[in-house]
């Protein structure tokens, strides 16, 4: 071995040593390269300076009109209007979009161009330790020409977890580098040695030594971002989630469930105390980190498969996860007061128990106020618009919009104010009817017939029982359809999610998958997110997902409580009707279980066409 | 011949490869092979665990195996100061460890978990290392990583090769000896123990202590070289370096020497494991004779290793009192060996 080795090492001396200009070449060349893809990659960044200039930070450019990422707690001290240098000399207004305050991550937008220099997203997944890999943007805010600074190093360490501030400013899953991470490359890129984008800078390891770089330095993996970028577009501030239980590791490697909530989506599926997790969202679980590093890389609500194991028996479930707050908490958190430190780049010394539940408070004191914000400018303030819980409500009233447009551009049945009646066969055999309308919703199955009055509360229209209200939801189903988003009652954008029906039936295409079959279930199944839209009517609050491609309408949820699973429909097989389509197969399902699945042969929509 | 020719070829060969990483080291074309090194080193890389947890003292360091048979040589320090020791190998398994033996002059020690098969450096087979030559340095600093989760890895090149000696008064160490000087940033809190390699992952050093300059305020960046340690690391294997407290019952004597004859009164032992700091010297007793003074930290009897004041008063009890003993203490930072003279007869 060592000496072919020799041989090999030989005969590149040789080659050196006869032609010394060929090494010299292959060195210049491979400098060359990397010059031109650091040349390529730094027109993307941004310097981000606040409005009143105080203080600042980096971003980078990740669509053509300007949508850009950038940190959570780089963006909160900027103000919600910034001024964004760029590797041009350019100074471009940008706005905020979208923040996740737990995942320290921030969308904004800069204003004044379609054509943005951007980023390429690579998958983190793949990055690995030893990956040569470089930061761009505004250390110690060096960059009073815009000129971005660069720093070069290697990927030191992939799925590390980094203790959140509070419950804010968790590191989930990062990426670990010795590349030169200092203060103010902060939400600045960290690239691979291609030019991809495989993460956002956020934050290092200092304790005593100061803060500046000692060669450990933190980015979140972009493939999270990925999954929360649909949530951030929309406008909201984004929470993290929670399984609703506590797990522990043990002597022998195992991570244990040491206590589950009983109202949790876990415990529904099965979870007990003393229960092993094997896999969790794709991945093997063997330490308590690896299971926080799941966690965090999903917004709330998201289905993700769990497996567990008892008593030698695994299970394969899939798990609805819960949000870190509740909506009122985090949302007081970030704007009914500060929200963190000034600058959170430090490991926290905060210590919990492993697998510890976040605690409720611990928030951060609230820290002086800011300074004088600077007027808006004009072109800024277009699109902007404050509302409690959104960061920029401007920015779900336009997804909200963009999705309900492209459903109605081949399925406009505004006008089908009238009686609903569907006919059809059931999976099982037999034959089944719906009457649907403003005043009441009723079915006709084998088992007899049925019917739900639609009152002002439909909060316990559990109807048939075991559907968990299939008469309620599908009354709904046609209320949105008819009624579209406005009317419908207080419908926002939710943002993006997996279509996370379990079954794999041959008519349902791959739409229908559980995040965590494939190796990596973020990346792998980021083509295939919908589009949400989420409303609540009659107490009763319903989720709305349609297919990015088709706009289709392929899935609803209705949840009648906290505490319970919600009523599922599923829709597919679209069709022609009356020049628009309309879905011939509808699926219900209630908890682990299927209720129903009807192929609709006759459909009468009353009013439709009538002037 | 043939093991000079070995030699000669050896030293050629990483001059050679050093040449070949200048070439293969650009980023398009290394990080295929950077990847494959730094897993074929992390299996030999395990995280230790033990004393500290307080006031900036991390209860955590880094280690290396240096045998299949669970042999982990890592960086002398108040973490090893307990019986708990617990080593996590980079599989995730997770063992209590034994502290064979240490040498708190070359700022090493070697430990022990009790399982077989395992990946590990050839001691043996350490390389050196050149100005110039790029390295790796694997650690879990910060204690980033637990269970299975891999160490640390960062890349520099070796600065200059110096001796420690050379900044007495100015780093806290009681290590002389030469040291790689490091570009990177690599001895952060919990990197000690550390394994530096080169980009052929073969062993160079180990990474030593945080080491602070108290004169500039900055730290240093260094590794101790193998070959400075590898005798004493066989000797400690081979139970030739006797530097383990004696625990033989039936060697007593019957009028063994105490602390009270020789004139050292301790600090009040209050902990498990209270470090043996001289409180003060009784007046013209074979301690104050030899030069002991109050502060001073005893760390060997008779060249064998004493943590604790309990293991200090159980060493004396296996010698006779009238026999000298020598006594090695840390004063300040530096290591002083005093030689007590046999108690007078009681009268």
């Amino acid at each position: 071995m060592r000496f072919s080795l020799s041989l090999a090492v030989l005969s590149v001396l040789a080659s050196s040593v006869t032609s010394p200009g060929a090494a010299n070449d292959d060195v210049l060349k491979a400098e060359a390269e990397r010059v031109a893809v650091v040349a390529r990659a730094r027109e993307a960044a941004v310097a981000i300076f606040a409005a009143g200039g105080q203080g600042g930070g980096s971003g980078v450019v990740i669509t053509p009109d300007g949508y850009a990422l950038s940190n959570f707690h780089v963006t909160k001290g900027a103000g919600d209007a910034m001024k964004c240098g760029m590797a041009d000399g350019r100074m471009y207004d940008a706005v905020i979009v979208g923040i996740d305050p737990v995942g320290d991550v921030a969308l904004l937008k800069l204003l004044g161009r379609d054509d943005f220099p951007h980023a390429v997203l690579g998958d983190s997944d793949q990055v690995q330790a030893g990956d040569w890999a470089f930061a761009v943007g505004n250390p110690f805010l060096l960059a009073t020409d815009f000129t971005p600074s660069v720093s070069y190093g290697i990927i030191s360490g992939v799925h590390r977890y980094q203790y959140p501030a509070g419950t804010l400013l968790e590191y989930t899953d990062c990426i670990q580098t010795d590349a030169s991470i200092n203060p103010g490359n902060s939400g600045g890129p960290l690239f691979d040695s291609q030019g991809r984008l495989i993460g956002i800078n956020g934050r290092g390891s200092f304790e005593k030594r100061g803060r500046v770089n000692v060669g450990v330095g933190y980015a979140i993996s972009i493939n999270q971002i990925k999954n929360f970028l649909g949530h951030l577009k929309a406008g909201r501030v984004v929470d993290h989630a929670t399984l609703g239980a506590r797990v522990a590791s043990q002597a022998d490697g195992r991570v244990t469930v040491a206590d589950i909530l009983d109202d949790s989506d876990a415990f529904r599926r099965g979870l007990r105390p003393g229960d092993e997790i094997v896999r969790f969202g794709g991945r093997v679980i063997r330490t308590v980190n690896a299971f926080k590093n799941v966690l965090g890389i999903f917004p709330r609500d998201w289905r993700v498969m769990l497996t567990y194991r008892r008593e030698g028996q695994t299970y394969d479930v899939p798990v609805r996860l819960e949000g870190v707050h509740s909506p009122e908490e985090l949302i007081s958190k970030v704007q009914g007061r500060a929200p963190a430190e000034p600058v959170p780049d430090e490991p926290m010394p905060e210590k919990r128990e492993p697998g510890q539940r976040r605690p409720r408070d611990g928030g951060p004191r609230p820290t002086p106020a800011l300074a004088r914000r600077e007027p808006m400018p004009a072109e800024v303030k277009a699109v902007y618009e404050t509302r409690r819980g959104y960061a920029n409500y401007y920015f779900n009233k336009l997804e909200r919009s963009r999705v309900w447009n492209h459903c109605i551009a081949r399925g406009d049945f505004h006008e089908a104010t009238g009686e609903w009646l569907l006919r059809g066969e059931l999976a099982g055999g037999g034959d089944a009817e719906f009457r649907l309308s403003d005043v009441a919703a009723g079915c006709t199955l084998p088992g007899g017939h049925m019917r739900v009055p639609i009152t002002e509360d439909l909060t316990s229209a559990s109807d048939p029982p075991g559907s968990g209200g299939m008469l309620a939801a599908l009354e709904l189903w046609r209320r949105l359809v008819v009624l579209g988003p406005e009317k419908f009652g207080d419908m926002y954008y939710l943002g993006t999610a997996p279509l996370a029906g379990p079954h794999a039936a041959a008519d349902v295409p791959a739409l229908f998958r559980v995040l965590g079959h494939d190796r990596a279930p973020a990346a792998a199944s980021h083509g295939e997110l919908c589009d949400v839209l989420a409303g609540t009517f009659a107490g009763v609050e319903c989720r709305f997902m349609f297919d990015p491609k088709s706009g289709n309408l392929v899935a609803m949820e209705m949840y009648r409580s906290d505490n319970d699973d919600p009523c599922e429909l599923y829709f597919a097989d679209y069709a022609e009707l009356e020049g628009r389509v309309f879905p011939r197969r509808i699926e219900v399902r209630y908890g682990d279980a299927v209720y129903l699945a009807v192929k609709l042969v006759e459909v009468k929509l009353d009013k439709m066409g009538d002037k | 011949m043939r093991c000079a020719t070995g030699f000669a070829s050896a030293v050629a060969l990483s001059w050679l490869v050093a040449i070949v990483a200048l070439v293969t080291g650009a980023p398009s074309a290394g990080a295929a092979g950077l990847s494959e090194v730094i897993g074929q080193v992390q299996p030999k890389i395990v995280k230790i665990y033990g004393a500290g947890g307080f006031q900036g003292l991390e209860a955590y360091q880094s280690g290396m195996l240096i045998s299949g048979e669970g042999h982990v040589l890592t960086v002398w320090s108040y973490v090893l100061d307990t019986d708990e020791i617990t080593v996590t190998l980079d599989d995730g398994r997770r063992f209590k460890a034994q502290l064979l033996g240490a040498d708190p002059r070359l700022e090493l020690a070697v430990l022990k978990v009790d399982a077989t098969g395992l990946n590990h450096f050839e001691l043996a087979a350490a390389t050196k290392a050149e100005p110039g030559t790029r390295v790796l340095a694997f650690s879990n600093l910060f204690g980033v990583a637990t269970g299975d989760e891999p160490a640390s890895v960062q890349h520099g090149l070796v600065a200059i090769k110096s001796q420690l000696e050379a900044r007495r008064g100015v780093f806290d160490t009681t290590y002389k000896g030469p040291v790689y000087v490091l570009d990177a940033m690599t001895n952060n809190p919990g990197a000690p123990g550390g394994a530096l390699v080169d980009y052929e992952g073969r062993l160079l050093a180990m990474l030593g202590k945080e080491l602070r300059n108290s004169l500039s305020n900055t730290w240093l960046n260094y590794a101790i070289p193998i070959e400075e340690m590898a005798t004493t690391v066989d000797e400690i294997r081979t139970g030739k370096f006797v530097r383990k407290p004696n625990d033989e019952p039936n060697k007593k004597p019957d009028k063994a020497l105490n602390l009270a004859l020789l004139g050292i009164v301790l600090v009040p032992d209050v902990l498990e494991r209270t470090p043996p700091f001289v409180d003060a010297v009784r007046p013209d007793s074979p301690a104050a004779l030899a030069g002991v003074q109050p502060d001073d930290l005893v760390l060997f009897v008779n060249d064998r290793l004493v943590q604790s004041c309990k293991a200090l008063a159980g060493e004396l009890e296996f010698i006779d009192r009238i026999d000298a003993v020598k006594v090695t203490v840390i004063r300040g930072q530096d290591l002083v060996d005093v030689t007590l003279a046999a108690p007078a007869e009681e009268k």
